[in-house]
């Protein structure tokens, strides 16, 4: 079915029910008990989680399959969602208009840098793209303010034109973003005993244009044009001596990674109409680098796992502050509490990024492969049969 | 005339701390084979080094006055550094005042252990491992390096002063005949200058005139040979490691009293010192001072009020408008090798 | 494969069926029966502080966590309760805001646009946050107020300097204690010409983004009124560290005063450099050669070090003040923290409690009855004298503090000294000022 072998669609159809019924997965913790603090099911985080996914997938199709690892990927993601919000300026709050033109201006955007940039290769790549995305960032901050809105990023205001749409709304407040009548910030609660999940339309659709992007590229991963880009990381100059030429494949790929990362800058503008230049600066082209290797680069889900991760740490644990710590630990003695407080106080809050930066270390010790590896080593643990041939073809890095 | 003559000097200086930053990345690189993202922040922590030995030679005990109150109307306490209790108000004084040139003492042994223990105890283990590895990896150690140092000095900047002598600046027009004040310069950043070519010209000179020098040398171009002669080649850019820690480290040190150092300075010049390294040549150390004075000085220039009217926000992108065009008319940077970081 | 489907399928049926058995179901969206977002139905109610954790700004976050937890430590009637006693209206009574509890979450702006939407979203979302404050720029600030807009809670504005978030930029939901571009070059004005005269000519340099652009807008315009000139107005990118290339030029452009629209980081470098560069020991024109860093915050003024000493600038409350609020302020914040407050401290704090004094009037959390409440709301007692929520724009009008680095400081937090205090009545605008023009607060939206 779908055109893919056994192990991909078990993957695909193990990835749709988690994203499906991640309202569940992620708040597994009552409203009310000290562990609440840790559920991420609600609707922004969860937005996040499969937006950055769309992103770090994008990204893989790059890096993962041709090798080239590109330093300036926020640009597209930025560019994306300037397009996405002058869309809902200009011409109506449905996203549909909005992510198209978002996918279509990076792809061009794309087309551009990639065209320069892939004359080079290895480092010399990654710094001309870093260039260019520095470049954007740079004259978005700043010279390009009638465009960007620069520093305050672009908003929607009361008097956008929306040509067909409406200025405000009958009560004077802007129009929220919604998919032909059913806004993205509708939520519908339900409580079940204590707790609480929260079922957003904006997460689902998001959900569902990720499982599609998922799906585009386990087909990309396992067409022939997916063993070219292979073909081209492994050994360029054999690619050249057989008479072909690597040039138009790598900058398919890349402009379809751009694409991708500007598809998730249109649905982040969708989720949340702004649309910030910081989106384009190196550390955000950084983090999604990091999302893929910490995840494990080259296999398919492993882009999702360390978009998952991260944004997990940069949501929940920047949120913890001695006040939550001295309400976990307050069953133990007061000079043990303050102690236990003392210990952890370094590490969250305002140290999350201490946090961070020993766990990304911790995994690329001991993980080689990343979080894939993990999931693998834990595997073999529970499996009897040898690991070589248990091993699903999905998650073997692409060399 | 007289501001281009400014405008140099100033790209020269800032180019020389590029150029330091950028010889102790590509000494790594090309001894070591490895991409340290963590370099900025040993930059960082050299910093700190000064800033951390004026903290020491600040130390001070508290005596009460009882004449003046604090903000919440307690009697002042009035504290005196130790050293100066110690050495006569005199010396202690002067020692204060020259903490920054003492910090390149106090700093060199640090940066060095720094480097050995980066080396011995990560960075050994990614020599094999894919350059993303590295990348991850060192720019995780750079993350929880700057992030200590956040915990105990905090986030905002803090001021480390140059020595009294060193405050004002000299007058340069008059040397050459224009009119006194027209062209005057800092101090400080004349002997910054005038140190980091020091310190280049000894990296270079270390590296071509002493054998341990042309061992080395011997090792980044072919190292496996090298092994196979019977050199212990990895002790060598173990040390290697220690000194490019050392060049970044003084780099940062004699930064402090140019711009209060903060915690996050490393990442600032961490991308633009890639930048120089790729524009100079993976591998080249003397492409990597070239790119480093030539992106300086293009940058001062293109802060010119004369050439921003014609090219709004050209200062904003300058480095990196110049890197893409040398990367499309050279290749390999302006002095870099084939198949180096390439594939 | 139909294994896997039939499991996912018995996965949603069960979870439907569950749902429906035991679910009681509330949708939170426009059309719904909730009286307005996150209304509190327990014995507490939640309120969101939203400061920079990590980046440059860390240590002002800092600084206003610290004031936003006495805050609430008086509001539950912890403490010695601080400015409440010296506070004008007198419906806080200690005991939570309407009887409720105050609790509070915290998260990191991270200094960026996004992340503090990101951290301000889940505090709505998951945290059920009826109030929302904080930040240390006005990018942030701007950022965050439109999604408090949009998501029906009040935003009170942190550290925020820029004309724009009151002006171009305001919105019904938001409020801002803070003073802002226009009120430092009003309050500047005067004060510079009795020091320097009223023949100079200024040279401006100017952070490259929108706050730089409305202070540099608003002190050139108040300076030339005096018979200034400007000479230049050069713009530096965000991201430089050394300002050398940018002061340079100062040197022979003719100019005997140097204006840095700079704040944070930026305005200790450029500071830093201008002195290097000997700027302050020249003779222009016969004069000597002066700098001005309008907006000043005394923790950034400590990164300068020596550098700030005899430079005039402006800034919205000093520790240092004798007025009872300011007293009570400093003592309670001294004893509980070792050293005084900041600037940033002190308008988080009273952000708090005039937040928690409104719905004790409005006798709700419902935000447009809250907002109604201090729309147009006098009061006193809070540090700055006689001050106006004004309603057409949602901005404080109070005294302003001219300030000047202090030659001999007596410790490290003894770095302003304040020259003038310049009443209200000087720095207050008409809301249609072409500076604050282009912008409509639009409707208070609840949520509801």
């Amino acid at each position: 079915m779908l055109g893919l072998n056994k192990h991909d669609r078990t993957l695909l159809i193990i990835v749709a029910i988690l994203t499906m019924c991640a309202p569940f997965i992620l708040n597994p913790f009552p409203t009310d008990s000290g562990m609440a603090q840790f559920n991420a099911g609600y609707p922004d985080l969860m937005q996040r989680f499969v937006i950055f996914g769309i992103f770090a997938i994008g990204f893989n199709i790059l890096f993962g399959l041709t090798g080239y690892l590109s330093f300036g990927h926020a640009a597209f993601l930025g560019v994306g969602s300037y397009s996405a919000v002058w869309m809902f300026k200009l011409l109506s709050m449905n996203v549909i208009p909005a992510i198209l033109l978002a996918m279509i201006i990076s792809g061009l955007f794309a087309v551009l840098i990639g065209y320069v940039s892939l004359r080079r290769s290895g480092i010399y790549f990654s710094i001309l793209t870093l260039a260019f995305a520095q470049m954007s960032f740079n004259l978005a901050y700043s010279v390009l303010t009638p465009i960007t809105n620069g520093e305050t990023g672009l908003q929607l205001t009361l008097d956008d034109p929306r040509i067909l749409g409406v200025s405000a709304t009958a009560d004077g407040g802007i129009p929220v973003t919604s998919l032909f009548g059913l806004e993205m910030r509708s939520t519908y609660e339900m409580a079940v005993g204590p707790w609480a999940f929260q079922f957003n339309a904006g997460y689902y659709l998001c959900a569902l244009i990720m499982l599609a992007s998922f799906y585009l590229s386990i087909r990309i991963f396992r067409s022939p044009f997916g063993m070219m880009l292979r073909a081209v990381k492994s050994n360029q100059t054999r690619l050249n001596y057989t008479g072909l030429n690597p040039r138009p494949y790598t900058l398919a790929a890349f402009v379809i990674s751009g694409m991708y990362a500007g598809l998730a800058g249109g649905l982040m503008a969708s989720m949340d109409p702004l649309a910030g230049a910081e989106r384009m600066q190196w550390t955000a082209s950084g983090e999604v680098v990091l999302m893929s290797i910490l995840g494990g680069a080259g296999t398919l889900i492993g882009p999702v796992l360390g978009a998952g991760f991260i944004k997990y740490f940069e949501n929940i644990f920047s949120k913890i502050n001695d006040t939550v710590l001295h309400n976990w630990f307050a069953f133990l003695p007061d000079g043990l509490e303050d102690a236990v407080v003392f210990i952890i106080h370094p590490f969250i809050g305002k140290g999350w990024h201490l946090t961070l930066g020993i766990l990304f270390m911790l995994v690329v010790i001991f993980l080689p492969g990343g979080l894939v590896e993990g999931g693998q080593r834990i595997r073999r643990l529970f499996s009897k049969k040898p690991a070589d041939d248990g091993k699903p073809a999905a998650t073997k890095p692409a060399e | 005339m007289d501001a281009i003559i400014l405008q140099i000097l100033n790209g020269l200086d800032k180019g020389s701390a590029y150029a330091l930053i950028a010889l102790g990345l590509t000494l790594i690189f090309g001894t070591l084979g490895v991409v340290n993202f963590a370099h900025g922040a040993l930059f960082m922590i050299g910093a700190f080094c000064a800033v951390t030995l004026s903290k020491i030679l600040n130390i001070s005990f508290e005596t009460i006055d009882e004449t003046q109150v604090d903000f919440l109307g307690n009697p002042l306490k009035v504290k005196t550094p130790y050293v100066e209790a110690w050495f006569g108000p005199e010396t202690g004084a002067a020692l204060i005042d020259w903490s920054v040139p003492l910090a390149i003492f106090f700093s060199i042994p640090i940066m060095i252990a720094v480097g050995f223990i980066m080396e011995r105890g990560l960075i050994k283990h990614f020599y094999k491992r894919a350059h993303a590895d590295q990348i991850l990896v060192t720019f995780g150690l750079a993350i929880v390096l700057q992030e200590v140092v956040k915990y105990f000095y905090g986030a905002n900047p803090i001021p480390t002063g140059a020595p009294d002598v060193f405050k004002g600046s000299f007058d340069f027009g008059v040397l050459f005949g224009f009119d006194p004040n027209a062209i005057i310069y800092p101090y400080w950043r004349l002997v910054y200058f005038g140190f980091s070519t020091l310190i280049i010209g000894s990296v270079f000179a270390f590296l071509q005139f002493t054998t341990f020098g042309m061992v080395v040398r011997a090792g980044m171009a072919d190292r496996e040979t090298v092994g196979l002669l019977g050199i212990n080649i990895d002790k060598r850019f173990t040390i290697m490691f220690g000194i490019a820690a050392a060049v970044a480290g003084l780099a940062g040190v004699m930064y402090a009293p140019i711009n209060s150092p903060n915690y996050h300075m490393g990442m600032d010049f961490l991308v633009l010192s890639f930048v120089v390294v790729v524009v100079g040549g993976m591998g080249s150390l003397p492409g990597a001072v070239l790119a480093g004075f030539l992106l300086g000085v293009l940058e001062s220039f293109a802060s010119m009020n004369e050439i921003k009217s014609l090219i709004p926000g050209i200062d904003q992108i300058i480095i990196y408008l110049v890197a893409i065009i040398i990367l499309l008319t050279r290749p390999r940077g302006l002095m870099g090798r084939k198949g180096v970081m390439e594939e | 494969m139909s294994k896997s489907t039939f499991t996912r399928r018995g996965v949603l049926k069960s979870g439907a069926v569950a749902g429906a058995g035991l679910a009681l179901p509330t949708i939170f969206t426009a059309s719904s029966v909730a009286a307005y977002t996150n209304a509190p139905s327990g014995s507490s109610v939640t309120l969101g502080f939203n400061v920079p954790q990590t980046g440059p700004y860390a240590d002002e976050g800092a600084d206003e966590l610290r004031a936003y937890e006495l805050a609430v430590e008086h509001l539950n009637g912890g403490g010695d309760g601080g400015m409440m006693n010296t506070f004008s209206s007198k419906a806080l009574q200690g005991n939570g805001i309407l009887g409720r509890k105050v609790d509070f979450v915290t998260g990191d702006t991270q200094t960026k646009s996004d992340a503090a939407r990101a951290s301000a979203k889940s505090m709505i979302e998951k945290d059920g946050a009826v109030m929302i404050t904080g930040g240390s720029s006005s990018g942030v600030a701007i950022a965050v107020q439109g999604l408090c807009q949009e998501a029906g809670v009040i935003f009170m504005a942190g550290l925020t300097h820029s004309n724009d978030t009151t002006g171009k930029d305001k919105k019904a939901n938001g409020f801002r204690h803070f003073f802002n571009g226009y009120m430092s070059g009003a309050a500047l004005a005067p004060v510079l010409e009795k020091m320097y005269g009223n023949d100079r000519t200024a040279y401006h340099l100017t952070a490259d983004y929108t706050w730089g652009w409305t202070q540099e807008e608003s002190i050139a315009a108040s300076t030339e009124a005096l018979g200034w000139n400007t000479v230049n107005k050069v713009r530096t990118p965000l991201a430089a560290t050394d300002f050398s290339s940018y002061i340079a030029p100062v040197l022979n452009s003719g100019a005997d005063v140097l204006v840095l629209n700079h704040y944070g980081g930026n305005m200790v470098n450029s500071l830093t450099n201008a002195v290097q560069f000997g700027l302050r020991d020249k003779q222009v024109n016969g004069k000597n050669f002066e700098i001005v860093v309008p907006l000043y915050s005394r923790l950034m003024a400590r990164g300068a070090g020596e550098n700030v000493k005899g430079i005039f600038g402006s800034t919205n409350w000093h520790w240092s003040l004798t007025d009872e609020g300011s007293k009570a302020f400093v003592k309670s914040f001294g004893t509980k923290y070792g050293f005084p407050p900041s600037q940033a401290a002190h308008t988080v704090y009273c952000q708090t409690l005039l937040y928690a004094d409104a719905c004790e009037r409005a006798g709700s959390h419902d935000p447009c009855a809250v907002a109604e409440a201090l729309e147009g709301f006098e009061f006193d007692g809070l540090g700055n004298g006689k001050t106006l929520y004004r309603a057409e724009d949602h901005q404080c009008f109070k005294d302003v503090l001219v300030v000047k680095g202090k030659e001999n400081p007596t410790s490290e937090f003894d770095l302003l000294e304040i020259v003038e205090v310049t009443p209200a009545s000087q720095v207050t605008y008409a809301p249609d000022h072409p500076m604050f023009a282009g912008g409509a607060l639009g409707t208070c939206n609840s949520g509801a």
